[in-house]
């Protein structure tokens, strides 16, 4: 296939054509335009390849397009084999992922970057950024261990480096120490994992660790999923390893929040499904139930903590726990009804999961994009200097409240309909014929609405106290719509969120077909006519139906009769602009509406219990009297109970052990010699042990 | 052309039941009011604020966006839009494949999104208060509402609300067993929730500080706030006829004859007056809930809807 591997040629050299025009050209508009450049076109090739590669028919075996194949000098050849391969349609699908985020992000990072002119360096966010596009790109086009660890890392670091741009701000190093921990952290067990996995001759290919895996016991098996679990849930930031998430995507730049939230946790869903479905062909009932009770618990939690907040991108972080907790819950419902022998109702679950990985990284990469725009225009995150930026930036505004129906589940966009499938998938779960295991099902689902209805609730606080009301601050009354460039960007996803939706039709059929195979399963048998989704439900013969396309039409067509129906019925068209009316007061300010504490106030007493609220409210009165007030501070904390309970105690330990252990670098040369001197007598002994 | 008759019944569906929604409010309302020994409007009062409401002129707040212009039509198009979906007279429906249950439930709270932003927009206290009341609530119903469709899909082995009356009406022994009887229950609370009623919101208030619609939709006024109006009582109408068809659907026609169409109507009809006077006689007995209070009720609700499911589950 010729036009697949001119694409990945394209890719790759795009990245890195990208990449050395931020080196070299370094500063101006130029150089900005040329890394997005290539940064697009290799988003573009890569979005492409995708595609075609998920969508084609291909011959069993795959296509052999061995683009990149080294061996490493000085190991046996069955091991130092790195080699990258774009056959698997499950990779694919995240290929285009990556594509599809990527090219408007490149764009936005266009007019994003120019506020760093002169204040710093464009070379290290300009390389980094192709070179994280590029690693996130090879991830799931790697076929052999090596190859996939390799270019796990190269993503971990960049994105590391990337979210240290602004390294000059306490937070952000410390978020970036939190990150790189945490990274690390899951890096180690997903190396075990393999270990664990590789083949007596060492050989690291994914089919040679798929037929490894078939010769494993069943426990080693568990182990190896458990370990590759934890490993790959710190990635995609599943609760409780979800800690770096709230605090690295907001310090990184707002387009680099973008990918980092819409594509890079991503890469830790296919992780676990590759290691689940691809190399150990699914396992026992509990894997799947665990995954899910672990989604269900972080969607819920993501968004309660989400609601608490009121930075604008730590929200959105938040968030991106809560849709990582959905997807998990489509996955783990899948690998449940494939142990469970209903393969069709897996296919479901799977693709359910699929589909909400690609909608979440278009709508989050939009929030995240639309969060850029308004840090760009008012210099803060905090939203309650914000407000009335709908006046200043209406297309901002416009685009936001897209991504914002989008996440909270709103018909007929694309987070609705990918939740709606795994809803469905979840009702099929009643058909399991275990009945203490079916009950798990109708608790996901409470967990599920419950998470979404309160998404709505956050997003209404998100978009109407940043957006609606007055400005409650200078910066905000004087913020300025943003570049072409980032409006572009931001309308691209936009778009994307409503034609995802509408063709739900024909993404429920793809994705059935991008999982087809693996682990024994089927291709979606979701049936198509005309326009609408009809799903096989428990039943046979009996369907759940949705047709986003004709919803989207219809909603449109109504909104379009009400005005000429008013029109025919002879209704006053008289308007006039007022006050708001104020219950007798002389003058509005901004200070009397609603903050975003205030608006989530209520959800805060009713979880009580999870957050543990503390107050203080600080009264400054006036001398003369104590019925006139000066002024209130008001602050309100909720207990961060992972932090606290489960890192810190952690923390403290390896410090304490750290500081023990910092005895023995004594700083004395005559003692690191005396080391030295003790290690080699220990192994001259040890080799005489043993030697003979 | 059997095709065209089905959208004209769809359509004729959707105009009664906006023809009917004001009339069935005002009947709750005089149902209440001859309850609580008063006279009472008559049931038509509706129709005659509606008259009155699009013949005034708009007053918009100067903090106001285009936002706070468009919600208005927002939320009246997606609860039309509901009505085209939900089986009022006749299954199945032409639109049955575009929607189901949960489309019905998030087309709702689509218009409930767009009428809390509305409510932040003009910068008034009493709005956002309103709005995030309302969302709260809004946000605690869900699952309940989730979990009863849960329950009715077990049983009719699908969402779709055609499928689901369908099935009750063949096999009518479903409609009195626990896991129905329960979901209703449940979905009857999530009703009052919904909708403002009693004991969690007060439909009748004008003191600020009980408010939670009122509120969200104080700065509206003329033909804006007859939209907002009319959308609420219709979605009051849409709740019962859910409440009605799904869980009792005897008279819902089977075939679009004539005959058959007029006994829907008039069982519709009844149905809707019996819910009223439930509802008036509700009403009328319980006092409003401090706003703390209603995830009590709610918990209730959610209680009866897993029980529903644990019933259902058992049955099989």
């Amino acid at each position: 296939m010729p036009l697949l591997g001119i694409l990945l040629d394209l890719m790759v050299g795009g990245y890195l054509c990208g990449a050395l025009a931020a080196l070299v050209l370094g500063r101006g508009v130029l150089a900005r335009w040329f890394t997005a450049l290539g940064a697009m076109v290799g988003a573009g090739a890569g979005l492409l390849l995708g595609i075609l590669d998920w969508t084609e028919p291909r011959p069993a075996g795959g296509i052999d397009i061995y683009w990149l194949s080294i061996t490493l000098p000085l190991v046996p050849e069955s091991i130092g084999h790195i080699s990258f391969i774009a056959v698997d349609t499950l990779g694919a699908v995240f290929l285009a992922l990556v594509g599809l985020v990527g090219v408007p992000v490149a764009l936005y990072g266009v007019g994003y970057s120019r506020a760093w002119e002169g204040r710093r360096s464009l070379r290290p966010p300009g390389t980094l950024l192709n070179l994280f596009l590029l690693s996130m790109s090879m991830v799931p086009l790697a076929a052999s261990a090596l190859a996939f660890v390799l270019a796990w890392e190269l993503m971990a670091i960049t994105s590391y480096l990337l979210v240290m741009t602004e390294a000059d701000e306490p937070e952000t190093v410390s978020a970036g120490n939190w990150y790189l921990g945490m990274t690390q952290f899951g890096l180690g067990f997903i190396l075990v994992a393999f270990f664990l996995l590789l083949p007596a001759d060492g050989s690291g290919d994914f089919t040679a660790l798929a037929k490894q895996a078939t010769t494993l016991s069943p426990g080693l098996k568990s182990l190896v999923f458990v370990l590759a679990l934890i490993g790959f849930g710190s990635k995609a930031g599943l609760v409780p390893l979800h800690v770096w998430l709230p605090s690295a995507h907001p310090a990184a730049p707002s387009h680099v929040s973008a990918l980092l939230s819409g594509v890079m946790i991503k890469l830790g869903v296919y992780g676990v499904l590759l290691f689940a479905l691809r190399l150990l062909g699914g396992g026992p009932a509990w894997w799947g139930g665990l995954v899910l009770t672990l989604g269900a618990v972080s969607a819920l939690l993501g968004v309660l903590y989400a609601l608490m907040e009121h930075d604008l991108k730590r929200l959105l972080a938040y968030h991106s726990i809560e849709n990582i907790g959905i997807i998990f819950i489509g996955v783990g419902a899948g690998l449940m009804f494939l142990s469970y022998g209903l393969p069709a109702l897996a296919v479901l679950g799977f693709v359910g999961g699929l589909y909400h990985t690609i909608n979440h990284a278009c709508f989050k990469g939009l929030l995240f994009l639309g969060a850029g725009s308004v840090l760009h225009a008012t210099h803060t995150r905090n939203m309650e200097e914000m407000g009335g930026l709908i006046k200043r930036m209406p297309r901002t505004a416009l685009f936001f409240l897209v991504g914002a129906a989008a996440i909270s589940a709103l018909p007929p966009l694309n987070g609705f309909v990918s939740e709606w499938v795994v809803f469905q998938a979840l009702v099929g779960g009643a058909s399991i014929p275990k009945r203490q295991v079916a009950v798990l099902m109708p608790i996901a689902v409470a967990m599920l609405a419950l998470a979404s209805g309160l998404a709505a609730a956050c997003f209404v606080k998100a978009f109407g106290i940043t957006f609606l009301g007055i400005a409650r601050s200078h910066e905000a009354e004087e913020a300025h719509e943003v570049p072409v460039s980032m409006q572009v960007a931001m309308a691209t996803l936009a778009l994307a969120c409503v034609v995802l939706g509408a063709a739900a039709y024909a993404m429920v059929p793809a994705l059935g077909r991008a999982v087809a195979g693996l682990g024994g399963l089927p291709p979606a048998s979701a049936a198509t006519v005309g326009w609408s989704l009809s799903l096989p439900l428990s039943a046979p013969g009996a369907v759940g139906q949705i047709s986003p396309l004709p919803m989207l039409l219809g909603l449109v067509l109504l909104l379009a009769a009400i005005p000429i129906a008013l029109w025919l019925f002879r209704a006053s068209r008289a308007l006039r602009v007022s006050d708001t009316w104020g219950c007798g007061r002389i003058a509005q300010t901004p200070r009397m509406q609603y903050t975003a504490t205030a608006f989530a106030e209520p959800l805060r007493r009713i979880f009580a219990a999870l957050y543990r609220p503390t107050e203080d409210v600080s009264i400054d009165f006036h001398p003369e009297s104590r019925y006139f007030v000066q002024s209130i501070a008001y602050r309100a904390r909720v207990v961060p109970w992972f932090e606290r309970f489960l890192y810190d105690p952690v923390i403290a330990r390896v410090t304490s052990w750290a500081t023990r252990v910092r005895a023995i670098q004594s700083g004395s040369l005559h003692a690191y010699l005396t080391y030295l001197v003790a290690a080699l007598v220990i192994l001259l002994g040890l080799l005489l042990m043993w030697g003979s | 052309m059997p095709v065209l008759k089905v959208y004209l019944v769809a359509l004729a569906q959707t105009t009664l039941a906006l023809i009917l929604a004001p009339g069935l409010v005002g009947l709750i309302r005089w149902f209440k009011a001859r309850l609580q020994n008063r006279s009472g409007a008559p049931a038509w009062q509706p129709y005659l604020e509606l008259r009155k409401l699009f013949a005034k002129e708009v007053v918009v707040s100067r903090s106001a966006s285009w936002l706070f212009r468009a919600v208005p039509f927002v939320v009246f198009a997606s609860t039309v839009a509901v009505a085209f979906l939900v089986p009022m007279l006749a299954v199945p429906l032409p639109f049955d494949s575009v929607g189901d249950l949960l489309v019905v439930v998030y087309l709702l709270l689509l218009g409930t999104f767009f009428l809390a932003l509305a409510g932040l927009d003009p910068g008034s206290a009493f709005g956002g208060m309103g709005s995030s009341r309302e969302m709260t609530v809004a946000a605690l119903s869900e699952p309940t509402v989730a979990l009863a469709i849960f329950a009715l899909a077990l049983s009719a082995g699908s969402t779709n609300l055609g499928q689901i009356v369908a099935r009750t009406m063949a096999d009518p022994a479903t409609a009195v067993s626990p896991g129905y009887l329960l979901a209703f229950g449940a979905l009857f609370v999530v009703t009052l929730a919904e909708n403002g009623r009693l004991p969690v919101d007060n439909p009748a208030t004008h003191l600020e500080l009980t408010m939670i619609h009122e509120a969200m939709i104080l700065e509206y006024s003329g033909r804006y706030l007859a939209l907002i109006e009319w959308a609420a009582w219709l979605k009051v109408l849409l709740f019962f006829s859910l409440l009605g068809n799904l869980f009792v659907p005897w008279g819902v026609a089977t075939a679009l004859t004539p005959g058959a169409l007029c006994w829907a109507g008039t069982t519709l009809l009844a149905k809707l007056v019996a819910l009223a006077v439930v509802l008036a006689v509700f009403e009328t007995r319980v006092a409003k809930l401090r706003l703390f209070r209603v995830p009590e009720l709610l918990a209730v609700s959610f209680v009866l809807a897993v029980l529903a499911i644990t019933v259902s589950f058992l049955a099989r």
